[in-house]
């Protein structure tokens, strides 16, 4: 497994990057001309984004993918679901997290879980894409 | 080169609050929807199937049973949540035009003058980016003025299947087809005393206020109505408007949960809405002068004793010292309360409101010390970082018996962690 080390994070999105440096007296701090803004997790998630929603999930359906019980996830409705993507959705009302399937004529509801069968949206049955999962956050000192 | 002619657009959201409490109960997307207003008092929203079975302003304990019998839901009002909603719409529409005024909480006029093709697509195009964003579905009115605009939106709603929730009357033929169409009680700014007025002049239809002498009706009436004339013949008088003057008075006003007969209760509450004024004050950065404090009975009721009073009182120098302020008024309520009656009402009013530096400082007269200046700075900030209310006047009650009643409110959904949608997966 490879980990990318992003580097500092801020606490907000509109937080601006801190110059903390004193004005020196002496010899000018060599790093001041390197500095960065900060990483922002808002703005990685775009979660202030008017299109970009927090879902809390609840079930162990999706934990094949690494979306357990308990997570939050980052879900994005102004994107078109396609094939293959995670998905909140309403079947006939009620909302749930499922992979997204449409080969064959056929749209399928995937569950990431051999306990779970595939739902097959029939007709007569009403689905409704409410947005696509983007991203997942797992508090991991709780699970 | 000739300036182009002004397009305004207004956007509005269909009967915003139930299509907010839609967005995260897919289940309800058939169900008749009502929201009902603080205290669950009566009727102030309805989605449009809920519109054959409920008037506005119903009382909801007259209408509880019909609306079970008839499947309708009711709602607590959920402002946290309408707040927030509003604020992805009008974000997505500002993104979309090139300069919009946010008329109201779901309500947005946007400048188009200049874009340039199908005003009508263009219309569509807001319309399915706000409802795939949000899944609030808008209407969309577009016109040469804003009146016009508030016009063609009226039209769009109540012709909702043949226009797809957009009209566009920047055209004279289609203009005048609306005119006729429109009653003059569904002109921006003619309530129901102006339409009898306007009425009993012959003046019936949108068309007829159109053709009237406008310099007539301004001296008739008022200069606002002969803009409103003026911009029904498609004269643009009203632009986009700025941000808002601070405003003159500021008021917070509430029922009790139930009906309070202690003092001690009446003063609570005094000190809650004055923490809310106080707040409002500093957020517009006012000082006031004087606050009128009421407080009443039930006034309908028959069986009851009615009773209401009010009491002004003057601050020793402009302030915004919520300390100085709660004092003040919960004073006041000394003076006003009486024995014997079942209180269910109170209300504050910050008066004589001025900005700072603009009042002159009488050489001898007090002023706000600057130490009281920082400790409400601190107070503003701690509550915007941890929540309204976290720092707050010893008098406020965290959870009182005598608040809001609340009993269908929905959960905030997006605005607080703890009441994030919950979604199953399984």
């Amino acid at each position: 497994m490879s980990v990318t080390i992003l580097g500092p994070l801020e606490t907000g999105g509109e937080t601006l990057p801190l110059y903390s440096f004193q004005v020196p007296a002496g010899f000018p701090s060599p790093a001041a001309d390197h500095i960065e803004k900060h990483i922002s997790l808002d703005e990685l998630f775009d979660i202030r984004a008017p299109h970009v929603y927090l879902v809390k999930i609840e079930g162990d359906s999706m934990q094949g993918i690494g979306i357990y019980s308990g997570d939050l996830v980052i879900v994005d409705r102004s994107v078109y679901a396609g094939h293959g993507d995670i998905v909140i959705a309403a079947i006939n009302g009620e909302p749930v997290c499922k992979r997204l399937h449409m080969r064959d004529n056929q749209v399928v509801l995937m569950s990431e879980n051999t306990r779970y069968p595939a739902r097959h949206v029939m007709e007569g049955d009403e689905l409704v894409v409410w947005g696509v999962v983007k991203y997942s956050v797992r508090d991991h000192e709780k699970t | 080169m000739k300036k182009p002619e002004p397009v305004f657009a207004l956007v509005d959201c269909n009967s915003f609050y139930a299509s907010c409490e839609r967005v995260f109960r897919p289940d309800l997307a058939k169900t008749p929807i009502v929201v009902l207003s603080n205290n669950d008092g009566c009727v102030i929203a309805r989605s449009y199937d809920a519109k054959p079975f409920v008037k506005m302003g119903a009382p909801y304990f007259q209408i509880k049973d019909h609306l079970r019998r008839n499947g309708v839901v009711a709602f607590s009002s959920n402002y946290a949540l309408y707040g927030e909603m509003s604020e992805r719409v009008m974000t997505l529409i500002e993104a979309m035009v090139p300069a919009g005024e946010v008329y109201s909480i779901d309500e947005m006029f946007a400048d188009l003058t200049g874009i340039p093709g199908d005003l009508t697509q263009f219309g569509r195009k807001i319309r399915a980016n706000v409802l795939k964003c949000t899944g609030i579905p808008v209407g969309v009115g577009i016109a040469h003025t804003k009146t016009l605009a508030k016009l063609a939106n009226h039209t769009a709603k109540k012709l909702q299947t043949r226009t797809g929730g957009v009209v566009d009357i920047c055209n004279t033929r289609s203009r005048d087809w609306v005119l006729e169409r429109c009653e003059v009680g569904d002109v921006w700014g003619v309530g129901r005393r102006m339409k009898a007025h306007l009425e009993a002049m012959n003046i019936k239809t949108a068309m007829d206020l159109a053709r009237a002498d406008p310099t007539m009706l301004g001296k008739k009436f008022s200069v606002v109505m002969e803009k409103t004339a003026r911009e029904l013949r498609g004269v643009s008088c009203l632009e986009l408007a700025d941000a808002e003057p601070p405003k003159q008075e500021i008021c917070c006003s509430r029922m009790f949960g139930k009906r309070l007969t202690e003092i001690e209760p009446i003063k609570e509450a005094v000190a809650t809405y004055m923490q809310r004024a106080a707040e409002k004050l500093r957020a517009q950065r006012s000082l006031c002068k004087k606050i009128r404090v009421s407080i009443r009975t039930g006034m309908f009721n028959p069986d009851e004793a009615h009773y209401a009073n009010g009491a002004l009182v003057e601050l020793p120098y402009p302030t915004n010292d919520v300390r100085l302020m709660t004092k003040a008024a919960t004073e006041a309520v000394n003076r006003l309360f009486r024995p014997g009656f079942r209180y269910s009402k109170a209300e504050v009013l910050l008066m004589d409101l001025r900005q700072p530096g603009e009042f002159t400082d009488d050489l001898f007269a007090e002023t706000q010390p600057a130490t009281a200046d920082k400790i409400m700075s601190v107070l503003d900030e701690i509550n915007e970082r941890w929540g309204r209310g976290t720092l707050r006047a010893a008098s406020v009650p965290a959870d009182p018996d005598w608040g809001m009643r609340r009993e269908m409110m929905s959960s905030s959904f997006t605005t607080r962690l703890d009441q994030l949608w919950t979604v199953k997966a399984n």
